[in-house]
């Protein structure tokens, strides 16, 4: 018999389908995967160090960065914490719009996965299909924010300013096409033959070993672990909307990919109750201590300049103590971690990037699978590099 | 014109070299063009332009790119064999451009009373009063189709890179798997036609039927091996972006990967006409247009429908695609004899 050897195969860090710069050294018998290695921290910022120098407000900047596929459920995860820290009552104005802007954000995020997805498993068409409808999202973060991608709109307290005149029109007018998009994509995918090839029973992964890898999100859901945070443990009165949150039963790549699809629908539904519970009124806590004063004071009084210029400089102060608040961030659950010693900045603040934890079950589903499973399975997962490398 | 030449005349040479030019000149045109068309569909189909800048919405792009390709660096790994590595794009590209010798593109036309054969390996047999062309061209395209799997083998095992050897790999495993059952359908054609001569089968086809009227089952199953013969979409494993970077020409720059590339849309454009000959009339059309207007537009649609299919369908996975050729499609073929031999003998 002719003797046969394992090759060692490096994946990445440059390479097309890795989604940014995952290095992955994959060990292959022809094309049967024995072992995978993954290799992180090519993108490595540090943001965690950086925001032990930053006042609260400085670090918002910084959570953008993390998931740059969807910065206001990071800018969202962590003003919730910095809240919960504080103690301040956000108004109800100010959180039905965080609920629209992160549902917006879980489409945008959505988007680029089935694109990528797609893309990976060779349906091109999709791809530029998913970024059209993304790009609309994108147009209204800039209206909102100034910013497409880092949007750093939120604020501890509320957020940085009111919508625009007209924001309701066009975030309506934006989610009614989605469903026909979403059917669009469903027709190029769902029933066709060679994507369920591709997906059915691919990357398998069961309900008790998502758990005990501490998998979240979709891909939780994907394995037929019915939790949500949104539902679960509600934020940002989440508690008040109406929405299906849908499960897997085959734990494989297909359901995940429905599991994400039907989130996408939803995400649609709670926009659309959100704005129509959106009523006027204030955007940011009644907490002088902690709010930027309103720009016309700013503008207008020497007391509203120094109290700008005291909370820009200086920071507000935090009771000691430490706490941790988490969201259903587009890829799973995104937490923060906060300790603080009573000054203006966190002494620590870690965070718990969903896509860091889901990657460690990538060899547990690809292993014994082949090299082109591989690719779907990184697609599936749904990983982010700057979340996962911080 | 009174020279005689092994007893043929001295203007059937000419006429040799003329059509040995004209269909190179269309062949290289219609590659180049090629690469032109399918970034123009896909585009349109994706909502997208494509290429708009360089010319009359980009119609100069292929030769920007030529040009482009030509004046790049050469690089040759230093641990790459490099004679097989120089050769590979040539052993890919030549039997791609040399199978359009045997594929008959016109009716026969008269100059200076010769009569000339619209077919390279051809000639007008004045004593017969017929066209006289390889007896054997079905076999010969089907044998150059194979040479051509010897550039990308070649070319993935010489680059001495990991992803270049897996591309390499999947490229002869999938000839493997689909010749077999392309080489089958095209059998119940032979079994229709007596003969293997493209001449003959034309001709067949323009007083019955089509071949893809008569034989869908044969045509469909060609078409989809053909495909995954010339690496297309759902079958261009060899290259996955995705997964293999760039398959067997990952190491390749310059000239030599700008031959692969030519090798592949030069096969493509081969496949598409070799399809229109076997199976949709060849030449052959409603009397209003000359017969090779027809079998350009013939090819043309299917070289449309290649990058149609593109736009439309993901990839299969390599042990997938085997199992499709030597489960599915294998038997399908052989069913499809013996059908069409119960169906000749009564």
């Amino acid at each position: 018999m002719a003797s046969t050897e394992i090759m060692t195969v490096n994946m990445g860090p440059q390479h097309p389908s890795t989604h940014g710069v995952l290095r992955m050294v994959v060990e292959l018998d022809g094309e049967i995967i024995q072992k995978i290695t993954p290799h992180i921290g090519y993108l490595h910022r540090g943001v965690e160090k950086l925001s032990e120098h930053r006042t609260y407000h400085q670090a918002i900047p910084l959570t953008d960065r993390l998931d740059y596929l969807a910065p206001m459920s990071n800018n969202l995860g962590y003003v919730l914490a910095v809240e919960k820290l504080l103690g301040i009552e956000v108004p109800e104005r100010a959180q039905t719009i965080r609920v629209i802007l992160a549902e917006l954000t879980r489409l945008k995020s959505h988007l680029v996965w089935i694109a990528c997805h797609a893309l990976d498993i060779g349906a091109m068409t999709v791809f530029i299909y998913a970024f059209r409808e993304r790009e609309l999202v994108m147009s209204l973060y800039e209206k909102i924010s100034g910013a497409r991608m880092t949007s750093n709109y939120f604020r501890v307290g509320g957020l940085s300013s009111d919508v625009y005149d007209g924001f309701e029109k066009d975030v309506r007018e934006i989610i009614d096409t989605f469903p026909g998009h979403f059917d669009t994509y469903e027709g190029l995918l769902t029933k066709n033959t060679i994507w369920l090839n591709r997906t059915v029973g691919n990357g398998v992964i069961s309900a008790e070993d998502a758990i005990d890898y501490g998998i979240t999100g979709p891909a939780l859901r994907g394995s037929g672990v019915d939790w949500d945070l949104r539902r679960d443990n509600p934020y940002s009165g989440y508690e008040k909307y109406q929405f299906k949150v849908p499960v897997g039963e085959k734990c494989d790549t297909f359901d995940r990919y429905k599991v994400r699809l039907v989130e996408m629908r939803e995400a649609v539904n709670i926009i659309r109750q959100a704005l129509d519970s959106l009523k006027p009124g204030p955007v940011l806590a009644d907490a002088p201590q902690v709010t930027y004063p309103p720009k016309e004071k700013v503008y207008d009084t020497i007391e509203g300049l120094i109290h700008h210029f005291k909370i820009a400089s200086e920071g507000f102060p935090a009771p000691e103590g430490e706490v941790y608040q988490s969201v259903e961030a587009p890829k799973g659950e995104l937490g923060y971690y906060i300790v603080s010693d009573g000054g203006t900045k966190p002494y620590r603040m870690r965070i718990r990037p969903p896509s860091f934890v889901n990657l460690g079950a990538i060899e547990k589903m690809a292993k014994g699978s082949m090299l082109a499973d591989l690719v779907a399975v990184i697609g599936t997962l749904d990983i982010v590099l700057g979340e996962i490398d911080r | 014109m009174g020279y005689e030449i092994l007893g043929l005349p001295m203007a059937y040479y000419i006429a040799m070299v003329l059509k040995v030019l004209v269909v190179f000149v269309f062949v290289l045109l219609t590659v180049a063009y090629a690469t032109y068309a399918e970034r123009k569909i896909i585009g349109h189909m994706q909502v997208r332009l494509g290429p708009m800048r360089t010319g009359w919405h980009g119609l100069l792009q292929p030769i920007a790119d030529g040009v482009k390709l030509f004046f790049k660096e050469e690089i040759i790994p230093s641990q790459a064999d490099k004679f097989a590595f120089l050769i590979a794009p040539l052993i890919a590209l030549v039997p791609a451009f040399i199978g359009f010798a045997v594929i008959p593109f016109g009716e026969t036309i008269e100059v200076g009373g010769y009569k000339i054969p619209l077919q390279i390996a051809a000639y007008y047999d004045t004593a017969a009063g017929k066209v006289v062309d390889v007896n054997v061209g079905v076999l010969y395209i089907l044998a150059l189709a194979s040479v051509g799997v010897y550039g990308i083998v070649l070319a993935g095992w010489a680059s001495n890179s990991k992803y270049s050897l897996l591309g390499g790999l999947r490229s002869s495993a999938q000839m493997i798997s689909y010749e077999l059952a392309a080489g089958l359908a095209i059998v119940s054609v032979f079994m229709l036609s007596e003969s293997l001569s493209l001449q003959k089968i034309v001709a067949d086809q323009a007083n019955g039927a089509w071949y893809a009227f008569k034989q869908p089952v044969a045509f469909i199953l060609f078409f989809i091996c053909s495909l995954a013969e010339i690496n297309r979409t759902p079958f261009d494993l060899p290259e996955a972006e995705t997964e293999l970077v760039s398959g067997f020409c990952t190491e390749y720059s310059s000239m030599k990967y700008a031959m692969f590339f030519m090798a592949e849309y030069a096969n493509m454009v081969t496949v598409c006409a070799v399809t229109t000959t076997l199976f949709l009339g060849g030449w052959h059309g409603p009397g209003f247009l000359p017969g090779w207007v027809w079998f350009i537009a013939k090819v043309y649609f299917l070289i449309f429908t290649c990058m149609w299919i593109r736009a439309t369908y993901p990839r299969y996975r390599y042990d997938q695609l085997m199992r499709l050729g030597w489960k599915v499609f294998l038997p399908l073929t052989l069913l499809n004899i013996v059908a069409t031999g119960l169906f000749a003998s009564f």
